[in-house]
């Protein structure tokens, strides 16, 4: 197995880790409507610290499930989840594929029809 | 999340006919483009040379899972097993099947594919990126073909 493929395991391992916990999960629901939210309003009405929910969205983000832009001083965060989006985008390349192919297979049959 | 394609397609052919474009590896060759080895026959491996312009350096893999008479054909495959320098066997295939339904019309073909969730997130991302342009041009290609025909 080369390196390359090895890491390709290695990322999806990473993604499943990250998801692996409650902390991490409720703040991707927070996350889920699309907003920008800082890390202050993301720490709000939780036990957490700002510290703590600092660390649990740059583990989000090292994995692509949530995506880090700043505002002046302040840090914020949105869901942007670059693994679903690839898996979208590759079932509808490979979807496309079946409509070029199934395409062919009704020409080829349908030609030797009388 | 999504993981499965599934297409329809009515045919205006018999499902005798439509089977047989489907599971004589020489027929299923000729609009899959590939160049089979050899017949299908359930439970076996078969591979072929893939005969698509542009990616004739390729293989093409299958393990035939079922073959019922007019009516269900699947195998398992690696879908974009494009880069000739990764083993695929390792990953895990997905599944297709192929069902006939007999309609007024001809034939009613369902293709389905699925199992898209084992297959390493990273590969996903380069099958899209290497191959994107290559297919929206065989798109053109094919609907350019098939209007000038029909």
């Amino acid at each position: 197995m080369s390196a390359k493929r090895h890491s390709s395991t290695r990322a999806k391992a990473a993604v499943f880790a990250a998801l692996g916990d409650e902390t991490r999960l409720s703040l991707l629901a927070r996350l889920c409507d699309g907003q920008r939210y800082s890390i202050a309003e993301l720490t709000e009405g939780t036990k957490l610290t700002r510290q703590a929910v600092t660390k649990h969205l740059r583990v989000l983000e090292r994995v692509r499930m949530v995506r880090g832009t700043r505002r002046g001083r302040e840090s914020l965060f949105s869901f942007d989840p670059q693994p679903v989006i690839e898996m979208r985008e590759y079932l509808e390349l490979v979807s496309k594929q079946w409509d070029v192919a199934l395409a062919r297979l009704k020409t080829f049959v349908e030609s030797d029809q009388p | 999340m999504e993981n499965q394609i599934e297409k329809r397609i009515e045919i205006a052919a018999p499902v005798s006919r439509v089977w047989q474009a489907l599971t004589d590896s020489r027929q299923f060759g000729e609009w899959f483009r590939v160049k089979m080895d050899g017949p299908f026959v359930a439970g076996q491996p078969l591979s072929g040379q893939i005969t698509h312009p542009g990616y004739e350096h390729l293989r093409m893999e299958i393990m035939v899972k079922a073959i019922e008479p007019e009516k269900f054909f699947s195998y398992t495959w690696h879908p974009y097993a494009i880069d000739p320098k990764v083993d695929y066997t390792k990953e895990e295939p997905t599944l297709v099947e192929f069902r006939l339904q007999p309609t007024a019309v001809g034939t009613l073909l369902t293709v389905t594919e699925s199992g898209f969730d084992k297959i390493p997130s990273a590969r996903r991302a380069e099958a899209f990126k290497s191959n994107d342009g290559g297919w929206a041009q065989q798109m053109k290609n094919i609907e350019a073909y098939v209007s000038k025909t029909s």
